[in-house]
Order: structure tokens, then sequence, then C-alpha cells
């Protein structure tokens, strides 16, 4: 077929209307938040002491911890479906940054006896699994969102897309775990949402491909 | 790409996006030319590829993902990274890995000559798709058939004309991926 038959074909097919990217990705990570907090509340629920935990400074910040994750790889994973756009990976910093000062203002805080115990916790493999199982939701819905746009780096991608899954289930997640102290959260939440970015990029990889 | 360039393309695409598709064969062939300049620069005669091809399958698919190219956004970038992208993904599966800088597309000067070259990918593609589809896509692109003809010869609606046609572009756009 010569160019510009192909271009007649192109041109004959204009009218078609696509959703723009911001719609496709509201209705992706609304589908997906709305499924993983079904399963949540379904499967596990907020911890019983809910309404005083909420109280104590080391419960609020593991939510400033997963919400700085999930936003700014949120923000990373948009940049990367559109092909040219300056993608800001130091933007993913900003949450770890913040998890390892609040590690260093535990290590101070607490007695040094009392670090192993706050860091093994009573929960590692409630949330070693739980993560990943509140994030199947999310990291499909957000690989579909992918597939509408124009990843050119699609395995990159996928990880983001599970990246930021995996922070999406590690908030809710977070909302039922007793284990609040930060030298908990930033040994086993990492490992969690590690494994659901790397679900993330084998995905990406395979199914955001154009 | 010259900032005027740019302007004038961005332009025809935002006019698009927004429903006028008169200029749309015009952007078509600007883009195609711009490509096959880096085409024709960045595949070598030994690379078993025809740039051509290359041309083609990013037309298709600056068509398929034209929403999403931001209007506020210079459209040259955008073009680069999608040309680059189908190239390097060509290389790919002929099992060849190959690095490009895309700092060197935005200074390739657009082929202005008319080429006529007949491109096999494409054409093996369209071959794949089902009798339907193959046939409204012939009729609008080689035969030059509009919509209304189209759906006349073949005794199809027009709507599902369009519906064929939207879906025969997309199965060649997604079996690209799969010829060797």
């Amino acid at each position: 077929m010569r160019t510009e038959d192909l271009i007649t074909a192109l041109a004959a097919d204009a009218s078609v209307k696509k959703a723009g990217l911001d719609q496709v990705w509201s209705v992706a990570l609304f589908g997906g938040v709305a499924i993983a907090g079904l399963v949540f509340l379904v499967g596990i629920g907020p911890r019983p002491d809910f309404l005083a935990a909420v109280q104590t400074i080391r419960f609020d910040f593991k939510f400033v911890l997963t919400l700085s994750l999930a936003i700014s790889a949120f923000a990373v994973l948009r940049k990367t479906a559109v092909p040219g756009a300056r993608i800001g990976l130091p933007l993913l910093l900003i949450a770890p940054a913040l998890g390892l000062l609040a590690v260093i203002a535990e290590l101070i805080v607490l007695p040094t006896n009392a670090w192993a115990m706050a860091a093994i916790g009573k929960n590692a493999l409630y949330c070693l699994t739980l993560i990943p199982l509140i994030s199947i939701a999310p990291v499909i819905a957000l690989t579909s969102g992918l597939r509408r746009g124009a990843p050119t780096n699609p395995t990159l991608s996928g990880a983001l897309a599970g990246l930021t899954a995996g922070a999406i289930g590690a908030t809710l997640y977070a909302a039922h775990c007793t284990d609040d102290s930060p030298l908990f959260v930033m040994i086993w939440y990492p490992i969690a949402v590690a494994a659901v970015t790397a679900a993330g990029a084998v995905l990406g990889r395979v199914f955001a491909r154009w | 790409m010259t900032p005027a360039k740019d302007k004038e393309l961005s332009d025809l695409m935002r006019a698009v996006l927004a429903g006028d598709d008169s200029g749309y064969a015009q952007l078509l062939n600007d883009i195609a030319c711009v490509v096959r300049a880096i085409a024709q620069r960045k595949i070598g005669p030994g690379a078993g590829l025809e740039p051509e091809d290359i041309v083609q399958e990013t037309l298709l698919a600056i068509h398929l993902k034209r929403h999403t190219w931001r209007p506020d956004q210079p459209i040259g970038p955008w073009i680069y990274a999608i040309a680059r992208y189908k190239i390097i993904d060509a290389y790919r599966r002929r099992g060849r890995r190959i690095e490009l800088d895309i700092s060197d597309f935005a200074d390739t000067l657009a082929e202005q000559e008319k080429e006529i070259v007949m491109a096999r990918d494409i054409q093996r593609a369209l071959d794949c798709l089902s009798d339907g589809q193959r046939q409204v896509v012939s009729a609008i692109s080689v035969d030059g058939a509009s919509i209304s003809d189209t759906a006349k010869r073949l005794g199809m609606k027009e709507t599902a004309v369009r519906v064929s046609l939207h879906r025969g572009l997309a199965a060649i756009a997604a079996k690209f991926g799969k010829l060797d």
C-alpha cells in the first residue's frame, strides 16, 4: 500500500473521537480505587481502634507516606503515557525521603532495645500478602488506562502503574494494620509495594505495547 | 522542525482534535515527510528494514494516539518520540537493538520529494484482516472511495463502514507488532 493511500484511509477515519487522557486516567483511578476499597472493606476493614489511632502521629504518618507515594507515582505515570513529555522521575524520591526522616526520628525517640520489636511488628506476613491483594484491581485498571495512552517505555510505565497501585493498596492496608512504627512501615511496606511494582512492569511490557 | 512549522502542524492538529478534520490529510502528509527523512537517515541499507514501513507505521500510531498530544505543547517532540519508538520497535522485532538519540531527530529536515514506495508490512497486515474490514479499508485507501460510496458499493450502512474502517486500521496497527 502506498503511503498516500494510507493517509486517505486515516483521513476518512478522523471523525472517530476518543476520550482524552485526562478522562481515561480519571476512570482508571476511580475504578481501581473503588474496587480496592471494596476489597478492603469486605475483606479486612479498618482496625477496631481506628478512631483512637487517628489521634496518634505514627498512625497518621503512614498515610503521609503512602499517599505521597501514590500521588507522585500517579503523576509520573501520566507523564510517561505521553510521547516526548518530560517525565520528572525525581518526584518519586519524595515519599522515600519522608520515610527515611521518619525512621531517623523513630530511632532517636525509641530506646535501642525496642528497635527490633518495632521493626518486626506483629503483622509482617499480612502486610506482605494483603497489600498486593488489595492492589490487584488498581494495577489492572491503571494498566488498561495505559493501553489508551502511548507509553514509549511500556516496562517503565507498567512499573509506575504497579507502584501507584501498590501505594493505593498500602494506603488502605495502613488503616487495618496495627504496626505503626516507621521502622515497620519502611521495611515491610516497601517489599510489598515492590512486588506490585514488579508485577506492573511485566504487565506493562506485555500489554502496554502499541 | 522550525518553530513556524511546529506551529503550523500544531494548529492543524488542534483543529482536528476540535472536530474540524478538513486539514487532516495535509497534516498527515507533512508528518509523513518529517518521519520519512528521519527513517531514511536512521535506517541503513543493511538493516533489513524499509524506511517507508516505518513511515506508515508511525502515521498509523499518530492517528490512533492523536488524543495523547497535549494541545498546549509543541507537536514536534511528540512526533519525534513516536517515530523513535516505532523505529526501535521495528529493530526489536527483528531481534536487534538500536540506540537512538532523540536530539538528532529535531535537526532532520523534512524530505520534500514525493516517493512512491510500496511498503510491505502494511500490505501483509491488510491481508490478515477479515474480509469485511479488508474490503472497506482497500476501497477507501487504494481505490480512494468515500465513506458513502463504499457503503453503497458494499451494501452497508455508513456507520458500519466507519466502524469497519476504524477497527481495520486498529487491527493493522496491532498486527504490525506481530509481523517479522
